[in-house]
């Protein structure tokens, strides 16, 4: 199940060495356009998609993955298209609402998947985006898989140990495993600081 | 509620982004000078707590489950200008790494759940926590700050779909506003059972008990974002302080008095309401939570 939600880590392939900067150029602007174009403009869905495919055909990328996630992504987009339908208010078509949100939602899913993060990263630093914000992404990035991996143990320790008594006890003993979490990523905090320091930061 | 591509048009788009911005870049300056070098990795660390922590479930009934939001909880343990850097960053992976939310409406989404929920909900639960003295003032203002941070996002986010034209107000804003109405119970809950669990393990990295309550450069920061947060909504909801249900709007007219009447007067003391449920229900709840205030310990906060 997760394995939908998190991304494959970039595949190898002949986009992979293209510049990310550009790359990241190319995915804003189809992502700006495709969410921004009048609706009558037609002809530039039909160009984003066959750049789309293209991307997917020169990247060799299998499209059962993408098009797993961009189903798994997609019951906002769903739900929303569903209320503006029911609800004639608004001044829009959602067919067009939902191909904008899924074009733009398989621009991105390609992006990730044919760019490296830390590329990414390098490009966030070029263009003066503040240091410290870098440094938090990256090291956001860098610790997201651990803590997850961190939270799956502590919950699977938990559903050994306890019978569930009913909601609130799960709800408690849920919290528990979240207030845990903090505690552990502030210890962890500490550690990487000295790490940092012991290798020259600042 | 992160909010797709598509759902937002050029005009909201800029305009989000660029409150976003602005409340992000000064967000940064204040972190920058504010916060020890020892404390750096900490944004980083907690925006992956955060990432983490909204992928434990609480169950909700028929097999349907919640999680946590973080923006006011976030808030109370680090601080209003640190706790918008972390939800910022949290959403910004979330977006580029993992597709979730858009890339237009990342302003949009930074500005609802990284400074509005934050600030709100730090500004609830520092009003609150002076009033009620002790561990268990400070879980009732937490859980009443997570109620008011998540019925106040997801009214800005009614009002950025409402002023694209994607969702009418008249439809849109009840239903946000309704739902999480009750979303926000939970989120309160779930906020004060995590603040006792820390403040049972590890009592010292809760702020209030190491560091003399608010000094003036935490004030500063707030009242800076904080009107920047007040900025956006009034622009994003005030425009829509008259379309309601034509029924009312019919009464309203034979009644006498005018259009935008309906629209303040309504939502007015249905909020109120909400808002007094909400602050008892948070008060009652802490008091399940905590047992006997500790008889030695001197809270001050």
């Amino acid at each position: 199940m997760t394995a939908i939600f998190f991304p494959s880590p970039a595949q190898s392939g002949r986009l992979l060495r293209w510049p990310a900067g550009a790359k990241m150029a190319v995915a804003l602007g189809l992502v700006f356009g495709t969410a921004l174009v009048p609706a009558g403009w037609v002809a530039w869905f039909e160009v984003v998609t066959l750049v789309l495919v293209a991307v997917m055909v020169l990247g060799k990328i299998p499209p059962g993955p993408v098009l797993l996630r961009l189903l798994a992504l997609s019951p906002f987009v769903a739900g929303v298209a569903l209320a503006a339908a029911w609800h004639p208010g608004g001044t829009l078509d959602w067919k067009i609402t939902a191909l904008r949100s899924g074009l733009c939602l398989a621009t991105v899913i390609l992006l990730a998947q044919t760019t490296p993060f830390g590329e990414m990263l390098a490009v966030l630093r070029r263009a003066r985006v503040p240091a410290l914000l870098v440094t938090t992404i990256a090291l956001m990035q860098r610790y997201l898989f651990v803590l997850a991996d961190e939270t799956e143990r502590m919950g699977r320790a938990r559903a050994s140990r306890t019978f569930t008594r009913g909601r609130w006890f799960a709800w408690r003993t849920a919290a528990t495993v979240v207030g845990q979490l903090f505690v552990r990523a502030s210890e962890r905090a500490e550690h990487v600081y000295d790490a940092m320091c012991a290798r020259g930061w600042r | 509620m992160h909010i797709p591509d598509g759902f937002l048009d050029a005009k909201t788009a800029l305009a989000t982004g660029a409150l976003s911005v602005a409340g992000l870049g000064f967000a940064l300056r204040e972190v920058r000078r504010e916060l020890p070098p020892r404390r750096v990795p900490l944004l980083g660390l907690a925006a992956a707590f955060l990432f983490a922590a909204q992928m434990v479930n609480f169950p909700v009934a028929g097999g349907t489950s919640g999680h946590l939001l973080g923006g006011a909880l976030v808030a109370a343990l680090l601080g209003p200008a640190a706790a918008v850097v972390v939800v910022a960053t949290v959403l910004i992976v979330q977006c580029f790494l993992f597709a979730d939310g858009g890339v237009t409406a990342l302003g949009a989404n930074i500005f609802n759940l990284g400074l509005v929920t934050t600030l709100s909900g730090y500004a609830v639960y520092a009003t609150v926590s002076r009033l009620l003295p002790g561990l268990r003032g400070r879980v009732a203002a937490l859980a009443f700050a997570g109620w008011c941070s998540t019925v106040l996002a997801a009214t800005a986010c009614a009002g950025q779909l409402a002023w694209s034209g994607t969702v009418a107000w008249s439809a849109g804003f009840p239903a946000m506003a309704g739902v999480h109405a009750f979303i926000g119970l939970g989120e309160g809950i779930v906020n004060a059972l995590v603040y006792v669990a820390i403040a049972r393990t590890r009592p010292d990295l809760l702020p209030e008990s190491g560091v003399p309550a608010d000094r003036p450069a935490r004030l500063r920061e707030f009242v800076v974002l904080g009107l920047l947060a007040t900025l956006g909504i009034a622009l994003f909801v005030a425009p829509f302080a008259c379309p309601w249900p034509d029924g009312l709007d019919a009464v309203a007219a034979r009644l006498g008095f005018g259009h935008q009447a309906v629209g303040v007067l309504l939502p007015a003391p249905a909020g109120a309401v909400g808002a007094l449920v909400a602050f008892g229900l948070a008060i009652g709840f802490s008091r399940l939570v905590v047992q006997k205030p500790p008889a030695g310990a001197a809270d001050s906060a």
